[in-house]
């Protein structure tokens, strides 16, 4: 399974994506400069965080239109998985790739703690390994992490089941209705403000954000088995 | 031409920015000030004597780029 970690100027999770793919599941995996137009040889684009083009404007708002975005476009429509993580959540909502938008935390600060995230959603391809309602501490980073959306797109992810991750005991940033992170409708989108792939090693703090990358190296050998079968 | 674009967050949309001014309003004594809301302002120089075409062009520029409408709302208006 071929990886693809974007690299926008500005990134700086790059090398943790990176790493992750490398140490969790020791797969095959590229930076991939944000002006390539062709991912037609990965199966997964990790778009990392960090602060691509300053975040000038708004967060997210110029690399969204960065050549690659067509590619993770295409890539999304073709099924493939597309992971993004805090600023790549960002990048994801302004490409509409995913609804609603992440604005100032509540706090006005920037927030670098670990976090309790629980898992809403296990049948996705980024969660297959988790128990559904099972509590995960992952580190955050952010201080555009507070997740909104209208009522009726609420509504539609609740009722969609795409609410995967939310915070529980504290919520650090204000996000409506506790998202941490959300999907696609087809669930091979998604965007989450915590980091897993800073979180693969005990003696990272935790090692709870390893099974995400091991949930979708199994979601596409078992997509693999049914398209050879 | 210049377009002068101004872009705000949506009545509806959290704004702790503005929130955290209004207190400060209040600590320095000018309790009248009730809500507060900030936003972004920006000047666009453009290379057209179009009226008709820079709004249409500007409009789009908002909608694409310069505001995210999911959260803001923008207006702007067209001088010279």
């Amino acid at each position: 399974m071929r990886f693809a970690v974007i690299v926008f100027p500005g990134s700086n999770g790059d090398i943790d994506c990176y790493k992750a793919v490398e140490d969790a599941i020791g797969q095959p995996v590229d930076y991939v400069w944000h002006t390539a137009t062709d991912l037609s040889d990965y199966d997964a684009i990790l778009i990392p965080g960090g602060f691509s083009y300053g975040d000038y404007l708004r967060c997210g708002a110029i690399a969204r239109f960065a050549p690659v975005m067509d590619a993770v476009r295409r890539a999304a429509d073709e099924g493939k998985f597309v992971l993004g993580i805090c600023n790549g959540f960002q990048v994801l909502t302004e490409a509409r790739l995913l609804p609603g938008a992440l604005i100032r935390n509540r706090t006005l600060k920037f927030i670098c703690q670990l976090a309790d995230i629980k898992v809403e959603n296990n049948r996705t391809p980024f969660t297959l390994d988790y128990e559904e309602g099972e509590i995960l501490r992952i580190p955050i980073a952010h201080g555009e992490g507070c997740y909104y959306c209208d009522e009726a797109k609420l509504a539609r992810l609740k009722a969609e089941n795409r609410i995967v991750f939310r915070y529980v005991h504290e919520n650090p940033n204000g996000s409506i209705d506790d998202i941490a992170g959300i999907c696609n409708e087809r669930g091979n989108v998604l965007g989450l403000m915590p980091h897993p792939e800073r979180a693969v090693h005990k003696w990272l703090g935790s090692d709870d954000g390893r099974r995400m990358f091991t949930s979708m190296l199994r979601a596409y050998e078992a997509r693999r088995r049914e398209v050879t079968v | 031409m210049k377009a002068i674009v101004y872009v705000t967050i949506k009545a509806n949309v959290l704004d702790p920015q503005g929130n955290a001014v209004r207190e400060a309003l209040h600590a320095l004594g000018f309790g009248e000030v009730g809500r507060v809301r900030i936003g972004k302002f920006m000047e666009l120089e453009l290379n057209t004597d179009d009226r008709a075409q820079a709004e249409a062009r500007v409009r789009e520029m908002c909608e694409k780029l310069l505001a995210n409408t999911v959260i803001e709302d923008y207006r702007f208006e067209l001088e010279g």
